[in-house]
């Protein structure tokens, strides 16, 4: 850290209503404490807003713009009506993965606390934004604000057009399968907006193009019965896991337009793909930071005692952690960069055994190692140290559906460790948390049927709500939908079956 | 560098609200359906108010794939202060209740049906959805006529900001092209005279002069060409714009309503309960609408809305006290060619068992010609000569509907029949 140029003759003015002048101020002494930590970010753009106006946000999931749709108008009721009962507070910031990146102030807040989501949000969050390895390889904040507008515009376009109920159906469907919709492996390339506008219509033609192709089997069905190669012939060769991406390029009854919007949903749930699987890490770090940041603003004589107090009780409700129930991403994140850091400046014994790669090295340069290169899952797997175990006093509880009792697998003592660690790991692992389905097959030279295909994890079945799913996969596909559930002995234990919906 | 903060605060509010609608559309039955629970129980002085709606949790499920109960899993947990690995804890009973894990959280609350405020706009727009006075005619208006004014081809004065520049230049194009047509054929003649002439002997004087002659001649017509003028006045085109006359539709509603002593308070509260909803939907939906409220017992009065609704009086029955009132007014203010008139008419069907004819006779020959409309409420169920009388009339005359309503929760329904948009399923 670079040292503090001249420390100030007083501490900044802290009256506890915000003016325009006091954020600038603030700003710029948050923006000058970051730079010495060297924390790399996205210029920043701040914007106060009003309560009812963040509330709009937290309907749209954040995004200062998105499309219409009816589940985004419920979110807004039902977040109003928490509101006005008195039941939630707001956030107090929400920040946009944006390049500038955009950060709500909520007018309601008192000066310490804009000075706190300055500090958390635009240093926090953005430095991640722009440095953490999903973010940078899945989302492209340059050209999301853009996208999204033009996903906007057409969608309404669509209603115009199509009439809102078709558009509705449609985007049902989509959201149904939104976590579906995402490549796992595959990176996207990057387009500007003109770009994209440009494929559009290429793209559209093209599709349907494809799509012919996959029919024009249909007619030839007598002769290719004597066709050995297409009887063993697979569609698709390999199993697909973005099941949104199959459908957009595959469904043969889908118009150009209903494929741009499933594509629509999809650069969209592949946008927020990044931000689900980095809860505990994006949290952490802009938890780490604010304490950081304003800790060290206080040391150097910019804040006032009372400020202290009032951010630091924010604070600690942020990473209150209650015993027994789930963990607090805030808490936990935060606990292990702290612990992180203290590991590389005084580490014990222990550390010695399980972190020889940490211990004295410069806590900077590690920190922004572990908050560039992983995610939670492999975070936690990789940093969680046995101290912070036992202080959070960490057990694993197997549930076997089959015995009558729970078991504690491992609990933080040194047989347990490892084992703890694991199953937290895994825990956060989106893949083990989201049931693993795939399109397996496609009819195609019989009744066009869509077959596919959810691989079991633990003998865990798939919920209830699967056979409501797949209506929506066979409005998107056009004929009907199985879906076979097989265990790990590759054996099917349960099948689902919905008929094409009638057009 | 000192960064701009934006205000955002004066901007966009109520982004949701085309969201907010979409979801209203989708829920519109269960809403309907709390509309009309809410109208049936409430009071005349708060009909006009916003209403709780509840809709079923499940109705609002988006499904998405997720694991569902069974199989094995492991959770961690922070907090143990009592167990060691290998503890076995007995299941709490109902199944594996209370391992939530990863999906727990997004719902919010469980158990309850979703519960929201329908505002009062909302409230009275579901609450008239659809509905729509019957056979509305435009009619023309002499003394106030509405003009509107709309685009009519184009002129040749106007004012320059009515200037249309592309008219103008093309005009001009074709004038320059037409004056100077004629004068550009001579010139390519001469210019062909004048190759011929220099390919003659050079040194005869005469074909010297000639082709000095001829240049001189080339030279004064190009220059007749350039001269014309590049716009000229008579180029111009104005847009013109003219105005017309427009129909307005004009209309009046008569509320007619039996306050006799036979009417007993659960029964004038109905039909005060149909009069209201007949009056929040006429100045809901029409910005130009007259309520004309008439009350009678043994004599009819022409009344204020506020006496209409709330003052109380009683006497005995003649209904045609009513309708003779009713022809009085159209006569003196309402002329059937300039006014759509309705009429509402809200009774126990007692009568003076001679007057209940006269009404038919009043009604088919004075004022139904008259009226695009005449409903007749019957708030009470026993048929008496009224009805009977009233009865043989609807059989003729489409223009006359008549209903029974006898309970506060048929009012709603009964006034949705009655003016119901034509051509909506019900």
């Amino acid at each position: 850290m670079k040292p503090l140029k001249q420390r100030p003759a007083q501490p900044l003015p802290s009256p506890s209503d915000w003016t325009f002048e006091l954020i600038n101020e603030y700003h710029e002494v948050i923006r000058a404490t970051a730079e010495r930590y060297g924390l790399d970010t996205y210029p920043n753009q701040l914007e106060v807003i009003t309560a009812e106006q963040m509330m709009d946000a937290y309907a749209s999931v954040g995004m200062p713009v998105n499309y219409r749709h009816w589940s985004y108008g419920k979110e807004f009721i039902a977040t109003e009506r928490n509101y006005k009962r008195g039941q939630m507070g707001l956030a107090y910031e929400i920040v946009i993965n944006s390049d500038p990146c955009i950060a709500y102030l909520m007018e309601e807040n008192t000066l310490t606390m804009q000075a706190l989501v300055i500090a958390h949000a635009c240093y926090g969050h953005n430095s991640f934004f722009k440095g953490n390895y999903l973010f940078r390889m899945w989302t492209d904040a340059s050209s999301i604000i853009d996208y999204l507008v033009y996903a906007k515009n057409y969608v309404a376009e669509c209603e115009e057009r199509h009439g809102v109920d078709e558009v509705e159906e449609l985007l049902d469907s989509c959201h149904a399968l939104m976590n579906h919709g995402v490549d796992r492996y595959r990176r996207p390339s990057k387009l500007s907006l003109a770009q994209e506008k440009a494929k559009l219509i290429d793209r559209e033609e093209h599709a349907q193009r494809q799509i012919n192709d996959l029919w024009r089997t249909l007619p030839r069905k007598a002769e290719s019965d004597e066709d050995p190669d297409s009887a063993v012939r697979r569609f698709p060769e390999e199993p697909q896991e973005n099941l949104l991406y199959f459908i957009e390029k595959n469904a043969p009854l889908l118009e150009p337009w209903q494929r741009e919007i499933v594509r629509i949903v999809r650069k969209v749930a592949q946008y927020f793909y990044p931000q689900r699987q980095t809860q505990v890490m994006n949290e952490g770090w802009a938890t780490f930071w604010h304490h950081r940041l304003l800790n060290t603003m206080y040391d150097d004589g910019y804040l006032a005692d009372g400020m202290m107090i009032e951010w630091l009780k924010s604070h600690t409700n942020v990473v209150a952690q209650a015993p027994m129930q789930n963990l607090n991403p805030y808490a936990l994140g935060f606990a292990m960069y702290t612990d992180i850091k203290r590991i590389c400046e005084h580490p014990t014994e222990e550390d010695r055994r399980w972190f020889p790669a940490l211990v004295d090295t410069d806590w900077e340069v590690t920190l922004d190692h572990a908050m560039r290169n992983f995610k939670d899952e492999s975070f936690i797997g990789q940093y969680l140290s046995p101290k912070l175990m036992r202080e959070f006093r960490l057990f694993s509880i197997l549930d076997d559906a089959d015995q009558s009792e729970y078991e504690i697998s491992a609990i933080h003592d040194e047989a347990g460790y490892q084992h703890v660690r694991q199953a937290l790991s895994k825990q956060y692992d989106l893949s083990t948390r989201e049931p693993n389905i795939q399109v397996w097959n496609v009819n195609l030279r019989g009744d066009r049927s869509l077959t596919l295909r959810h691989t079991q994890h633990m003998s865990r079945p798939l919920h209830d709500s699967a056979e409501e799913v797949l209506k929506h996969v066979a409005r998107l596909w056009g004929f009907d939908v199985q879906l076979e559930s097989v265990n790990e002995q590759g054996e099917v234990t349960s099948r689902w079956n919905v008929l094409a919906p009638t057009r | 560098m000192l960064q701009q903060i934006i205000d955002r605060r004066l901007s966009g509010k109520n982004k949701s609200v085309g969201n907010r609608e979409r979801f209203l559309r989708r829920h519109k039955d269960q809403i309907r359906e709390a509309v009309r629970r809410a109208v049936d129980g409430r009071g005349i002085r708060d009909m006009e108010k916003g209403e709780e709606v509840r809709i079923p949790k499940k109705d609002l499920s988006e499904p998405v794939f997720g694991h569902g109960e069974g199989g094995v899993r492991e959770v961690v947990r922070p907090g143990n202060a009592e167990h060691l690995k290998g503890d076995r804890i007995a299941k709490p009973p109902g199944g594996g209740q209370g391992q939530g894990g990863s999906q727990a959280s997004d719902s919010g609350e469980g158990e309850d049906d979703f519960v929201f405020h329908l505002s009062k706009e909302e409230f009275m727009q579901v609450f008239f959805d659809d509905l729509a006075l019957p056979n509305m005619e435009r009619t023309q208006l002499a003394e106030t006529p509405e003009w509107k004014s709309h685009r009519a081809g184009f002129t040749n004065d106007g004012t320059p900001t009515n200037l249309h520049v592309v008219r103008s230049m093309r005009g001009a194009l074709g004038r320059r092209i037409a004056l100077a047509m004629g004068k550009r054929r001579d010139v390519i003649e001469l210019e062909a005279r004048l190759a011929e002439l220099k390919a003659l002997d050079p040194n005869d004087h005469e074909i010297q002069r000639l082709i000095l002659e001829t240049e001189a001649h080339i030279q004064l017509l190009r220059e007749r060409i350039a001269g014309i003028p590049f716009l000229d006045p008579i180029d111009l085109r104005f847009r013109n714009r003219v105005r017309t006359p427009v129909p307005t539709s004009r209309a009046v509603m008569f509320c007619l309503m039996d306050v006799s002593g036979s009417m007993d308070e659960s029964r004038k509260d109905l039909a005060k309960r149909f009069f209201i909803l007949l009056y929040l939907f006429l100045t809901r939906h029409y910005e130009k609408i007259d309520v004309v409220f008439i009350r009678h017992h043994t004599q009819a009065q022409e009344v204020d809305e506020q006496n209409f609704f709330h003052a109380t009086e009683t006497g005995g029955t003649v209904v045609s006290s009513a309708l003779v009132l009713m022809e009085e007014i159209i006569r003196e203010r309402y002329s059937p060619s300039e006014w759509n008139i309705y009429g509402a008419q809200a009774s126990d069907g007692d009568n003076w068992h001679h007057d209940s004819g006269r009404c038919r006779e009043i009604l088919s020959e004075q004022l139904l010609p008259l009226c695009r409309y005449f409903a007749y409420v019957q708030v009470a169920e026993a048929e008496q000569n009224l009805w009977e009388e009233y009865g043989k009339l609807s059989e003729t005359s489409k223009h006359f509907a008549m209903r029974k309503a006898v309970e506060a929760s048929e009012i709603y329904p009964v006034f949705r029949e009655l003016f119901k948009k034509a051509g909506v399923p019900t």
